[in-house]
């Protein structure tokens, strides 16, 4: 019994001293920043993109001196695209790891799964290309600096209409995943208001193989174009069974298409005649962009960056710009120096966060050409 | 009309992919009395196999695809058998609970395993037979869904004659009926049973391939959803039953695609367990099976 009795006291007293020495890290060395991003699983391209992009930003930071006279120390965390881990990882961040803002991520379901836990923590998190507005309906804490879907639905329906002179299209979403949902519901009103018809309506669920049924009802439905608001996976397989069924009108979808995997799995040929909309094309000549390209090539063995590299960059340089115009990282006033970012030149164009948190960005839509991905042209907000 | 024909054809290549995995959950059934859970990860490590295979050879040639699957199945014999000595012959006439939890833990731990080797990202599986489209009065059939009909059949009707016609089969089927007869009367049954893992796991690993030629998105979780309606595929013609594994199967894959191609896709895959809570409740023996009389 003594011996019990010893160890419960011991056990309580360690427990005691550990909690008084965990403390606020507003003291500490470095200004501790989290991460959390689909580093590996179904969109693990999105992930790593957009932690290189965040990686190389940070290291520049810390070349350059780093930020309020400390470094910044980068806490990242892989969420596997899977449901679920992204809200355990935000809570981990936030809480034993006392990070000071939190940066993710690029699928929006991901991103609404962790942002009201940033919002009740008052950390603010700044997403670097979820496109679904609800992100930052979540609360005042939340924001991100690329465009959202209202904008991104509206310009493919101009594109459907005017570039693929498509009256009636049919659209393949994917029910599991918000940014699908939405983009698909952005892109429907817009294009039915201008006079055009959606045909067929057509839904799967992420992770599914076999779309050849959906894809045969499409095909019958004879329409002019066909919208895939998916993820790249998705996409990929989605294209080449529609080639295969004999589908030779085009193709289109939003930013979930943009990844090297796209080509690899539905092949060069049946991505003959498909576009995509997305935030940044590494072949801008603005000599910001030239710059980046050419510091994440030295940093990643010759990689070209895509929009989620460019954009995960940018989210960092939002922050750290924030930071140094507030002189702390202390809440509400970092929150409210972010809120005030104006004109802040990203590499993916100019960048103002309105009162809604969002930014109006330019989009550019991507074609793919000999099995390498080309940019088409710029829409402007 | 054309659009019901397609969707045929759909469901039914659909259909051949299933039955092709159920041949081998129910060839396991049928000898051992024992629903072999990790069926559907020694399938994924099948089209593993066949991925690093094809690496070094050229694509869309006969050649390699032959020569890629019988690789494949042959590692993946292998593998079977190395499973059943280490995880399941250690527990012959233990209660057949204490085996399906081993065999759930095998599962996952192939998967697992597959995760740490491969990492989690999917990666495209190569074309390895020569891909064309067949055009006919505006219906499409691919050289990969032929591949797999053919290729079931042949498998099919192999199984058939080794379990019908050679003496390693009437051993099975002896083994089947009384183990310890089967021992009596001169069977090697510890042979004899891995000789059948060893044949169940070729089914899974030619599975594999030919699910990877379909649907070029392999990654190590990949055989977990076609396993378990494969498994409901064996269950719903008659679990034991060669022939029914094949009927499941091409039923299953033409219902599918038909809830599918009616508008509820979201429901695609609890299509194939409502057909399994069905199939128990109304004639548990499957469609082919017959009802065996327990003895009081």
């Amino acid at each position: 019994m003594k011996h019990l009795r010893f160890s419960l006291v011991a056990v309580s007293l360690a427990g005691a001293l550990c909690v008084a020495g965990c403390g606020k890290s507003g003291g500490g060395a470095t200004i501790r920043v989290g991460e959390y991003a689909s580093l590996t699983g179904k969109e693990a391209t999105f992930g790593t993109s957009s932690h290189e992009g965040t990686l190389l930003a940070v290291d520049e930071v810390n070349a350059a001196g780093g930020v309020l006279g400390k470094k910044l120390e980068l806490i990242y965390e892989d969420n596997r695209s899977t449901p679920g881990e992204s809200a355990t990882i935000a809570k981990k961040l936030i809480n034993s790891d006392k990070v000071v803002a939190l940066l993710g991520e690029v699928a929006s379901g991901r991103s609404l799964e962790a942002a009201p836990i940033a919002q009740a923590n008052h950390i603010p998190m700044i997403s670097p290309s979820s496109t679904n507005p609800k992100v930052t309906e979540t609360g005042d804490y939340i924001f991100r600096v690329c465009f959202t879907d209202p904008f991104q639905g509206k310009l493919l329906a101009e594109f459907a209409k005017d570039t693929l002179h498509a009256k009636k299209v049919a659209i393949f979403s994917d029910v599991a995943a918000p940014y699908s949902v939405g983009l698909a519901q952005y892109f429907r009103e817009p294009f039915l208001a201008d006079g055009g018809t959606v045909v067929s309506d057509q839904k799967y669920t992420g992770g599914d193989k076999d779309f050849k049924a959906q894809l045969t009802v499409i095909k019958n439905a004879n329409p002019d174009a066909i919208m895939v608001p998916g993820y790249y996976t998705d996409v990929g397989l989605i294209v080449a069974q529609a080639r295969q069924l004999g589908i030779t009108v085009p193709m289109f979808g939003g930013d979930g298409w943009e990844a090297p995997e796209l080509i690899q799995i539905a092949g060069a040929d049946a991505l003959k005649n498909t576009y995509y909309s997305t935030h940044f094309s590494p072949q801008s000549t603005d000599p910001r962009v030239q710059k980046f390209v050419m510091a994440y090539q030295a940093k990643y063995g010759g990689k070209v960056p895509d929009a989620m590299a460019a954009l995960g960059y940018d989210s960092v340089m939002v922050l750290v710009d924030a930071m140094k115009h507030a002189g702390t990282t202390d809440e509400p006033a970092l929150r409210d120096a972010i809120a005030m970012t104006k004109d802040f030149p990203g590499v993916t164009g100019s960048t103002t966060l309105d009162a809604k948190r969002d930014a109006a960005k330019p989009a550019v839509i991507i074609t793919v050409k000999d099995g390498k991905f080309q940019y088409l042209e710029t829409v402007a907000p | 009309m054309t659009e019901l024909l397609q969707q045929l054809i759909n469901g039914l290549s659909l259909g051949a992919i299933y039955a092709l995995i159920a041949l081998g959950y129910t060839m396991v059934y049928g000898v051992l009395r024992f629903i072999n859970f990790a069926h559907s990860d020694v399938f994924m490590v099948g089209a593993f196999a066949g991925y690093f295979l094809a690496r070094p050879l050229p694509t869309d040639s006969v050649f390699t695809g032959v020569l890629v699957l019988l690789g494949a199945m042959a590692i993946c014999a292998l593998l079977g058998v190395v499973i059943e000595k280490l995880a399941y012959r250690p527990l012959r006439g233990r209660s057949t609970l204490t085996v399906l939890i081993t065999a759930i833990g095998v599962s996952l731990l192939l998967q697992n395993l597959g995760q740490r080797i491969f990492g989690a990202n999917p990666r495209s599986f190569p074309a390895l037979f020569p891909v064309h489209q067949f055009h006919a009065g505006g219906i499409v059939v691919s050289s990969a869904q032929i591949m797999v009909f053919a290729v079931a059949l042949v498998l099919l009707f192999l199984l058939r004659h080794v379990v019908l016609h050679t003496r390693t089969g009437t051993a099975m089927r002896a083994l089947s009926f009384n183990p310890v007869a089967a021992s009596l009367v001169g069977v090697n049954n510890d042979r004899v049973i891995s000789f059948t893992f060893a044949l169940g796991s070729a089914l899974a690993a030619a599975g594999g391939i030919l699910y990877a030629s379909n649907y070029p998105s392999i990654d190590p979780l990949m055989g977990t959803l076609p396993g378990m309606k494969a498994f409901v595929a064996a269950v719903l013609g008659g679990i034991g039953n060669i022939a029914g594994a094949a009927v499941g199967g091409l039923v299953l894959g033409l219902v599918e695609t038909a809830v599918v191609a009616l508008g509820g896709s979201t429901y695609r895959d609890a299509v194939a367990f409502a057909v399994l809570i069905l199939i128990l409740l109304l004639r548990p023996e499957g469609l082919l099976g017959r009802r065996i009389a327990e003895k009081a």
